[in-house]
């Protein structure tokens, strides 16, 4: 029995880490948010060479074939550097096609998507997280008509996964006919997310119902939960860095016990948190019966303890915590985008209780 | 990150519940807070002999003399809670005064103590705290002044649990009242009949007295009685502290605590509504259940650090802080399930689960405040953890 990551796994998630530092520093990050034109080209570049669009594509089509936990630890450190990317579409387009698609689809799409080649989004969000606003896809005669809301990296995405209101997935590619995108900018500035509409776009069924959908949606669930994590470990760090350096009365505020018991309720409950998305992670490849229920619990719970970090870490800036000076903001609205998208925690826990057959 | 078992440990799982199944008309719980009887006494003595309790403490100290390895035990805890079988005595002189002795007693205290423990022969109660040294030990006054080759104890301990029932009494005094106050106690031994004790009981807001006070008038002990050396005590308390506050937060326990919760929410209706299907409370069962998985992998990762022999830093600082307020909360929820039927205590028609809802929920505070409170755990991960500075000290008044 071993509950640790392998030396392999940390030295990729250093190495992720030294990468983005170079290629998604804050400065970077601050002009992605500021131009909303930016597509990130070298951002992209950068994560390509690192083999990262590759991540849990198998070696057959180029791809590191690597696990949910491995893409979940990568996702922990853009969540760390706030990186100007959309990840989610990086690893479940491939797991759709893995899991429902043809052979023909996936000798088709999957080398391009592990070479950075091509890049992919998912629209599961009314699905998942229910309808909004009207919106919604059907699916009739092969061909896709209606809406999908809060798709990240949809702008772009050469090519898309979509979900019908029965819970079906299809393919569709970006430059199909009777596609159109509409930006949707929301707290968030470091991924921008898409409004698509179809009419009458032709569509290729993917196999399976929805069962392929609810692994996607665990897979979601972890990769936000650990994009939380990274964040929420950057925003610790930096409340416990600003404490250790500001003077008031004559002392660094990170001597006076109530500064250090806010410092410390946040180590307290994030750590026990980390130790959830790792098995999160591992229970989807090496658990599947767990996987749901423990994806589900690591989404909102994550949700929850961020929120409390978030606030807490900027209180222990003092003013400077709001301003856009520090940058902390950036870390506050990643894990805000985080806690909505596929279900805030309160539809996450009633999935929850469902799943376990506690409620109907 | 590979959480199979090896065929190894498979076939130790495997031998534990055999035993547990061939033995299970033998279950008696171990003692609470009383004495434990002769029943239990028996269970103690089989699990020794079968090298399930004091499992790593040499034959010749009366243990089983298996070498260390906390996989089994991590087994042994699991089958055992599975099968619903006591676990043997767990008490303050097997957690705290065994492993103290083992570190720094003498051959003869070593000899003399250990064994009759280990089988609930001889009972023990802690005197560690004061009115004024409860979360600043080092403060405590109770002094030892020198008489021959004895000592004359005289002051005042308190919440020393079993101490009506106890045969004997680890506790810290103060020999040398010049010296700086770490430096100044002694960890001594003495039998809790010897004249100058008088125990009253200590009743908390669950209406029973779980703890004591203990008052001392020239007690009379020799010297040899101090263990680990005199004026070394704090260092020798310190060196068992930490195994009563990972005791504190084991989230083995808490599981079994929050199934009986789900079974709770799933059969008590109101309005003919069963409480789980109430979305409120639904909600609430769910966040406690992420918390309780948060504790649960937690508690594997310290143990996967424990046995690799790294320290488990954060992860091993938040389980007494984190973990006694998750099994407060646990018992609150259970007791806003059961609505009005909630405030019942006394025995009685309408009462449930015996009223341990309700006791649990007040005892667990004292639990959250006991063995290094909430505040003092915030300094412990603050400073130790994070690296804060200490606050500063203020002149003495």
């Amino acid at each position: 029995m071993d509950f640790s990551l392998t030396e392999d796994q940390r030295m990729m998630q250093e190495s992720l880490s030294r990468t983005l530092a170079e290629a998604a520093s804050l400065d970077r990050v601050r002009k992605f948010a500021g131009d909303p034109t930016d597509r990130g080209a070298d951002v992209w570049a950068a994560l390509t060479d690192f083999g990262l669009p590759g991540i849990v594509i198998s070696e057959e089509y180029g791809g590191l074939g690597l696990t949910l936990l491995d893409a979940a630890l990568m996702s922990e450190a853009l969540g760390r550097a706030v990186a100007p990317v959309p990840f989610m579409g990086t690893v479940l387009a491939p797991l759709a096609l893995r899991l429902a698609g043809s052979a023909e689809q996936q000798s088709k799409w999957l080398p391009k998507l592990a070479s950075g080649e091509v890049t992919a989004a998912v629209a599961i969000s009314e699905a998942v997280a229910g309808a909004r606003d009207g919106a919604g896809v059907t699916a009739s005669g092969g061909k896709l008509s209606g809406k999908a809301l809060f798709v990240p990296g949809g702008l772009g995405a050469d090519l898309l996964i979509v979900a019908d209101t029965g819970g079906a997935l299809h393919l569709v590619e970006g430059g199909a006919a009777g596609l159109t995108r509409e930006i949707m900018t929301g707290i968030d500035l470091t991924r921008r997310m898409a409004e698509l509409t179809f009419d009458k776009v032709a569509a290729e069924p993917l196999t399976g119902g929805k069962d392929v959908l609810a692994r996607l949606r665990d897979a979601g669930w972890v990769l936000l939960a650990a994009d939380t994590l990274g964040a929420c470990d950057v925003m610790i760090e930096k409340a416990v860095a600003y404490a250790k350096e500001r003077k008031q009365f004559g002392r660094v505020i990170g001597s006076f016990q109530a500064v250090k018991h806010l410092c410390a309720e946040m180590a307290a409950e994030l750590e026990p948190c980390r130790s959830l998305v790792w098995y999160a992670g591992y229970a989807f490849d090496a658990a599947p019966d767990e996987s749901s229920l423990v994806a589900a619990h690591a989404k909102a719970h994550l949700s929850e303890v961020s929120r409390f970090i978030a606030r807490t870490s900027t209180e222990v800036h003092g003013g400077m915590g709001i301003t856009d000076l520090l940058g902390l903001h950036f870390w506050f609205k990643r894990v805000g985008l985080n806690r909505q998208l596929l279900g805030g925690p309160e539809r996450v826990r009633a999935l929850a209780a469902q799943m376990q057959g506690l409620t109907a | 990150m590979d959480l199979r078992l090896t065929p190894d440990m498979e076939s130790f799982r495997d031998e534990v519940r055999g035993f547990l199944v061939a033995h299970q008309d033998r279950y008696a719980p171990g003692a609470g807070a009383d004495r434990p009887r002769e029943a239990a006494m028996e269970w103690q003595a089989l699990l020794i002999d079968n090298g399930y309790a004091a499992r790593t403490i040499p034959q010749a100290y009366g243990g089983y003399g298996a070498q260390p390895d906390i996989l089994k035990s991590r087994i042994i805890a699991e089958e055992f809670t599975a099968a619903g079988a006591p676990r043997g005595f767990a008490n303050q002189g097997i957690s705290m005064l065994v492993p103290t002795l083992l570190e720094v007693g003498s051959e003869e205290q070593k000899t003399r103590w250990i064994s009759p423990t280990l089988r609930g022969e001889t009972v023990w109660c802690q005197g560690y705290s004061e009115p004024g040294a409860g979360s600043d030990l080092a403060n405590l006054q109770t002094k030892a002044v020198e008489d021959g080759e004895d000592f004359l104890i005289s002051g005042q301990k308190i919440w020393t649990s079993t101490a009506a029932q106890a045969d004997m009494i680890f506790c810290l005094v103060r020999t040398e009242p010049q010296a700086p106050k770490h430096d100044g106690i002694s960890y001594i031994l003495f039998p809790m009949t010897t004249p100058g004790i008088e125990v009253r009981p200590l009743k908390t807001m669950t209406g029973s007295a779980e703890f004591n006070e203990v008052f001392f008038t020239d007690v009379r002990v020799p010297q040899s009685a101090v263990v680990g050396g005199r004026g070394r005590g704090w260092f020798v308390a310190n060196a068992t502290l930490k195994h009563e506050r990972g005791m504190l937060g084991d989230p083995n326990a808490t599981e079994a605590r929050f199934a009986a919760l789900i079974d709770l929410m799933k059969s008590e209706t109101v309005d003919g509504q069963r409480l789980i299907d109430n979305p409120v409370m639904a909600d609430r069962l769910m966040a406690l259940q992420a918390r309780l998985m948060t504790m649960k992998f937690n508690g594997l990762r310290t143990l996967t650090a424990s046995m690799t022999g790294e320290s488990a830093g954060m992860a091993g600082m938040v389980v007494k802080l984190q973990g006694c307020e998750l099994n407060h909360q646990i018992a609150a929820l259970a007791i806003d399930a059961l609505g009005e039927l909630g405030v019942l205590y006394e025995d009685g028609p309408h009462l449930r689960a015996k009223g341990s809802w309700q006791r649990n929920y007040m005892f667990d505070l004292g639990l959250i405040i006991g063995g290094g409170t909430a505040q003092i755990q915030k300094n412990i991960i603050s400073e130790r953890g994070l690296g804060l500075p200490r606050e500063p000290k203020l002149a003495v008044v």
